[in-house]
């Protein structure tokens, strides 16, 4: 056994290759990126070929995952929460279908939206498809339900989902590692249409599935993550979910809790563990970080008065990452006051990086636009983003994965014109082929902006899918080739993309413009390597 | 034996590799460790901070709680101060005074460098200036580094032997570049403090 340093990101992504599993399936998205990305350059993954290549999209990930599980293979498949939005369609159907081989869908959500569009609270998701969910309290857990969810998912024969939050995926600390397994043999599934999601054969499945949620609940109630700690004082019990069980611990050192308090790790809810604490305690309080998914589901509708405590009668706040003086205050204890931010003190919002070549598409799209009126541009989600923001103030919008092009074609719809969109090129190819395909079959007057700097930026770097074969997808797709451009985003060539971007936005019919130039940050780096890890065995 | 560090900067200007030096030397020491980073968005040139903290007892919160952080470690003079709230009543700051200028409301120097003094505990310091006399100009984050070791409840020797690790890829020279950026910094702070 070792000691490995390692972010909880990382961690899930050691316990899964200690779990015996033979691929990870993901698009980047923070802050789930680093699971991939350990897997991409950890020495045995590597000698044993675990599959860790980027996919297009959440979905297509979830799609291979459950394709790899279906050949009786452990698999992992991870995401950002908004990411499960664009995968729910194969998430929730693979409850159904039930698994071959163990899968595990990893969901990092983003309380207090460090980079991303919404808070949402991946665990509904989990409670939606009906499957089991395990939420670790740090980076010791994340290892040790990675590596023994595989077993808990085969066991069910159902997809098992670990749901993170930004810090713990983020943060680092010491785990201790447990003996590799070998991977699982190729093998069938017994059932021979158990993966047929016919009507006759849903049903039945979904039976099934429903016949196994006491199951999960006996799961729950016997699992090691979910752990009730007694105590004398019963005023009030505390049900810590997830990572809010060490903001709680930060307030009582060593695990001395004068309160009753339930430490919750797996659903469903371990009943006769909740109804205790529910029963012994006056009030009790719920700590979750998200959406107050265990208060709703203890305190239901019609109970206005009751005893049940959290983000819904303001003990804590409703909206935001959960942090240990938010614990303290709802629990009245002391809270130092620390120093005030002096007010000269100002705002330093992220930006396009100096150099980076979005910012001379955008001085050229701000001056074409000068001619249209502005309140025209759709845009997308990626370091472009950044272009709503002052001193470029050149995009109106930044919806999901894709939305620019779908969203341009609406208003071209509504008569809008110019009506442009300016996208990515691995947004493009995560969401954006299809909708160009919706303006391409219309012929819908639109200008896409396919700023295609190589690479998925945002994240740090990824391959993009689109590399090298940006013009041909448009092509193929039915965009006239005379309409594909391309450009160089330099500022000498500044007149030349107005005058470009001036013809397309002219030509009444769908036109691809692509500037195209290397992210100066994968650029520096593909020159030199300086990348510094810290991920250093301890003996 | 604990340290709580917020360490304070701005988007690529290092702060990271502080991080995984000090992690580094906390290891030699068998030492508990909790590190929280930010990625994504925030780091393309926008204000970022990590909380750092070494116990000698399991640490329970990713997060340090407002008002007990033993150092910030800042290497920008302005992203020092935004992290006061968690600065503990005799907690050091200590602080690069070579601004960052990426914003046009920049606040004017001088009261910038007043509101530091301020502070009981506080160490300001050029290290950019002291990066270049060491012949180390890249180096101003380990000034920083050596300017702050002295509060740190972890030996010096660990910490040089944390660049040891972290930088022997890029061999020897930037290693000992690296030292004696420390080294400067630490020696500053022993004629600075107060
Ligand atoms: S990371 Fe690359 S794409 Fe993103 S802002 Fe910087 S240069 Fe531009």
């Amino acid at each position: 056994m070792e000691k490995l340093l390692l972010l909880g990101a990382e961690a899930i992504a050691q316990g899964a290759i200690d779990g015996g599993m033979s691929g990870v399936y993901a698009y980047p998205g923070t802050p789930s990126t680093e699971i991939t990305e350990y897997v991409q350059h950890n020495k045995i993954a590597i000698e044993r070929k675990l599959h860790s290549q980027w996919s297009t999209n959440e979905k297509t990930a979830m799609e291979a995952g459950l394709g790899m599980s279906y050949a009786g293979k452990r698999a992992m498949v991870c995401m950002k929460h908004v990411g499960l939005n664009v995968a729910a369609d194969a998430f929730i159907n693979s409850a159904i279908t039930g698994v071959n081989g163990g899968l595990i869908v990893t969901v990092a959500d983003d309380p207090s939206m460090h980079s991303s569009q919404n808070e949402q609270d991946s665990r509904f998701f989990g409670k939606f498809a009906m499957i089991p969910i395990l939420e670790p309290a740090n980076q010791q857990e994340a290892y040790d339900m990675a590596y023994e969810g595989f077993e808990l998912s085969e066991k069910l024969k159902i997809p098992i989902m670990m749901r993170i939050t930004t810090r713990l995926s983020h943060s680092r600390a010491g785990i201790e590692t447990r003996p590799m397994k070998q991977e699982n043999k190729l093998k069938y599934p017994e059932d021979p249409i158990q993966f047929v999601l016919l009507p006759s054969n849903a049903r039945k499945r979904y039976k099934g599935l429903l016949g196994l949620q006491s199951l999960m609940e006996q799961e729950a109630e016997r699992s090691s993550f979910n752990t009730y700690y007694p105590a004398r004082n019963k005023s009030i019990g505390i049900i810590a979910c997830g990572i809010a069980f060490n903001y709680l611990m930060e307030n009582y050192p060593d695990r001395k809790f004068p309160h009753p308090v339930l430490q919750l790790g797996q659903y469903p809810l371990p009943f006769s563990k909740v109804e205790k604490i529910v029963n012994e305690c006056e009030h009790v309080l719920i700590l979750e970080d998200g959406y107050p998914l265990v208060e709703e589901m203890l305190k239901g509708y019609l109970d206005k008065n009751s005893k049940i405590k959290g983000r819904f009668d303001g003990s804590i706040p409703r909206d935001g990452e959960l942090n240990p003086d938010i614990v303290a205050k709802a629990l009245g204890l002391e809270v130092k006051a620390g120093k005030i931010i002096p007010s000269i003190v100002a705002d330093r919002p992220p930006e396009l990086c100096a150099g980076c070549a979005h910012r001379d598409i955008y001085l050229a799209l701000n001056e074409t636009m000068k001619e249209f009126g502005k309140q025209k541009v759709f845009s997308d989600i990626g370091c472009y983003t950044l272009g709503a923001l002052p001193p470029w103030n050149s995009i109106n919008s930044c919806v999901d994965m894709g939305a620019s092009i779908t969203m341009a074609k609406g208003a071209a719809d509504a008569g809008v014109h110019p009506a442009i969109a300016v996208i990515g090129d691995s947004t493009f190819t995560h969401s954006g082929m299809t909708a160009l395909l919706d303006a391409i079959v219309e012929n819908t007057p639109v200008t896409i902006i396919i700023s295609d700097n190589g690479t998925t930026g945002m994240t740090g770097g990824q391959a993009s899918h689109a590399t090298g074969r940006l013009e041909e997808i448009c092509i193929g797709l039915g965009v006239k080739p005379e309409h594909v451009r391309v450009l160089t985003p330099l500022p000498k060539y500044h007149d030349e993309m107005v005058n470009v971007l001036r013809e397309e936005m002219l030509y009444e019919g769908v036109s691809v413009v692509i500037p195209r130039r290397e992210c100066i940050q994968t650029l520096g780096r593909s020159k030199k390597d300086v990348k510094v890890k810290m991920e250093k065995v301890l003996k | 034996m604990k340290s709580d560090i917020i360490l304070a900067g701005v988007g690529g200007q290092g702060i990271l590799s502080i991080a995984a030096v000090v992690g580094m030397a906390a290891l030699e020491n068998h030492l508990y460790l909790k590190q929280a980073e930010v990625h994504g968005m925030s780091q393309r040139g926008g204000a970022v901070q990590s909380h750092l903290r070494i116990s000698e007892r399991e640490i329970a919160s990713d997060l340090i709680p407002e008002g007990r952080a033993d150092i910030i470690i800042s290497v920008e003079p302005m992203e020092s101060l935004r992290y006061l709230p968690w600065l503990s009543e005799n907690g050091w700051l200590v602080t690069n005074t070579t601004p960052f200028v990426n914003i046009t409301d920049y606040p004017d120097m001088k009261m910038l460098l007043a509101e530091i003094e301020k502070l009981p505990h506080n160490i300001a310091i050029n290290a950019d200036e002291i990066a270049r006399q060491v012949k180390s100009p890249r180096s101003s984050n380990m000034v920083v580094l050596g300017a702050a070791s002295p509060f740190i409840d972890i030996p010096y020797q660990s910490l040089e032997n944390g660049i040891k690790k972290i930088f022997e890829r890029k061999g020897k020279k930037i290693v000992q570049l690296n030292i004696d950026a420390l080294k400067a910094g630490r020696d500053f702070s022993a004629s600075h403090m107060k």
